[in-house]
């Protein structure tokens, strides 16, 4: 049976989660529809049928899934799911919102994250913040899954030429409605999705001094982050905080500034390609998972490095 | 109105997990346990609520073996009235927990339920909109804001980029992010008076729910190691590194 991809994507361009979602998915099978659920969402699925592997675009163009409202979204992923062996998702924050209320309804179980798969039933997932990997087999008929993006490349959004179909089903649950939203105006990347995250701890001492690491991020398109003790001692707000109870991140280059490398920080960023430390207790915990160690004092290292770049 | 809010026992966020050597999954014996941190902020909200004239009860459920109570009287001295716990000595998945938590849904009749967003443990991230599946509500995921105005609540909810805000009908279901608020420390006379509140325990079987087995956990890992680095002397040679040796820049 094929598998169900549904597409990440702001009814304007498909978003490149997507793409690490369709090679998921190739893994997994190689039957590929994708869904695009939006509102004057055209565009989107005419990317998505250029996608490489994907055989059929199945679009959902109504008001009613205009902000993906998990209430309306849900209803219409599991009236289509059904009829699929495989249920995936990115997991994004919509995804994650509406598909475990697709798997409740098909009174399936969701795999939530997978980083491999290691057949059409069995994946693995991170649990306990990454610290230990678990391989789950699924004993559904029908497998929800979301992707963790980091853990997949991203499939070719050119050389397909998938069939386009729209889909009539409305559901419009009329228990919900979209009021507003505010997005980050910054021209930096978002942490979950930059390729180079620079991070502050503690030894940062004021909220003022993160200025110094945005220098930096500019240079680097890099998105800013913090250590859960820069957090709680107020100099920066929660979402910026990386680790077990905050954002899991895994870019190309981590630089960890001030941070001393508590558990559950480096539980959120362990997995990054290259970590870097700067800090001037050359005992730090941190420096255990560092590729680069630099002993120093961050208010000298930290202007120098951004000189120098 | 009344309010329901679920918690869960999971590993102290501090303490570092351990894979058992056989594989079958991680070592919780003698670990610190302790009221999983996102459950910690619902109830916070929950007695916010209460104590803003809104809430007018709060109840609190957990599910698990008896020594979930321990994370049931630490909510009660948080501010909630009075304990539920389903007793199980299985490990119930997410739709599982989310059939047992609608039949108490079913029973309570709550007009708001607030829970965490995840567990620390399984990180699975489903049982809130599991719920809101099963009891036809809507549901306000990774809140960090919460008003309730009437028959609605509008939530605001951290989304990936920024936030977005929406409104629903109540009932509903709320999970929480961290930015939702900071959650207090429970006074010594507020532990103690917590010991005197009412907790019913129910089974799986009194709820009419059976636990059925959707996944099988065939094996848990340690994630591979990180190969030690190397100490850089110089800024200098920390950037050509980063150009030449790791070219990430």
């Amino acid at each position: 049976m094929a598998i169900l991809i549904i597409a990440e994507h702001d009814n304007s361009t498909l978003k490149g989660a997507t793409l690490n979602t369709v090679t998921a998915a190739a893994e997994i099978g190689s039957d590929l529809h994708i869904l695009v659920a939006g509102s004057g969402c055209g565009a989107v699925a005419d990317a998505a049928a250029q996608v490489a592997g994907v055989s059929k675009v199945l679009v959902a163009d109504n008001a009613a899934y205009e902000h993906q409202l998990a209430e309306n979204m849900s209803k219409l992923v599991a009236e289509l799911g059904k009829d699929y062996s495989h249920v995936v998702a990115p997991a994004t924050t919509t995804a994650k919102n509406f598909l475990p209320r697709v798997a409740a309804l098909l009174d399936v179980a969701q795999i939530s994250d997978i980083t491999a798969v290691e057949s059409e039933n069995t994946f693995q997932r991170p649990i306990y913040a990454g610290n230990a990997i678990a391989t789950v087999e699924s004993l559904d008929a029908i497998k929800v899954i979301t992707v963790r993006g980091t853990a997949f490349d991203a499939a070719a959004s050119e050389g397909g030429s998938a069939a386009v179909e729209a889909v009539d089903s409305v559901h419009e649950a009329g228990i919900s409605s979209f009021v507003g939203e505010e997005m980050a105006k910054s021209d930096r990347p978002e942490l979950t999705a930059a390729g180079v995250v620079i991070s502050g701890g503690r030894g940062m001492g004021n909220g003022e001094n993160f200025a110094m690491l945005e220098k930096i991020a500019d240079k680097l398109g890099a998105a800013v982050g913090a250590s859960r003790a820069a957090v709680d001692a107020g100099f920066v707000p929660n979402d910026m905080q990386v680790g077990q109870t905050g954002k899991i991140v895994a870019p190309e280059l981590y630089i960890a500034v001030g941070i001393s490398g508590a558990i559950q920080h480096l539980a959120g960023m362990k997995d990054s390609k290259i970590i870097v430390a700067i800090n001037k207790d050359e005992e730090a915990p941190i420096f255990s998972v560092a590729d680069y160690g630099l002993v120093a004092d961050l208010f000298e290292a930290v202007p120098e490095l951004e000189q120098k770049l | 109105m009344k309010v329901l809010v679920t918690v869960k026992r999971v590993i102290d966020y501090n303490v570092k997990v351990r894979v058992k050597s056989d594989n079958t999954d991680v070592d919780l014996a003698n670990v610190k346990m302790a009221l999983n941190p996102f459950c910690e902020i619902a109830v916070e909200e929950a007695v916010r609520l209460k104590e803003a004239g809104t809430a007018s009860e709060v109840v609190v459920v957990s599910i698990g073996p008896k020594a979930c109570q321990e994370q049931i009287r630490t909510a009660l001295a948080l501010g909630a009235d009075r304990g539920i716990q389903i007793d199980t000595d299985a490990m119930p998945e997410s739709l599982t927990v989310a059939k047992l938590l609608a039949k108490v849904v079913d029973e309570e009749k709550p007009d708001l339920v607030i829970m965490g967003k995840q567990a620390i443990d399984s990180d699975n991230n489903q049982t809130g909109q599991m719920l809101a599946a099963l009891a036809e509500m809507p549901q306000g995921t990774f809140a960090s804001e919460v008003k309730v105005d009437g028959d609605k609540v509008n939530v605001t909810r951290e989304v990936d980029g920024g936030l977005q805000t929406v409104s629903l009908n109540l009932p509903a279901i709320v999970t929480t992010d961290l930015r939702l608020n900071e959650p207090r420390y429970a006074s010594l006379p507020n532990i103690m008076k917590a010991k005197r509140k009412p907790l019913d325990v129910k089974t799986p079987a009194d709820l009419g729910v059976e636990l059925k087995e959707h996944t099988k956990l065939l094996k848990v890992t340690p994630p591979a190691e990180r190969q030690a680095g190397i100490k850089v002397s110089s800024v200098d040679e920390l950037v050509e590194k980063l150009k030449n040796e790791a070219k990430v820049i």
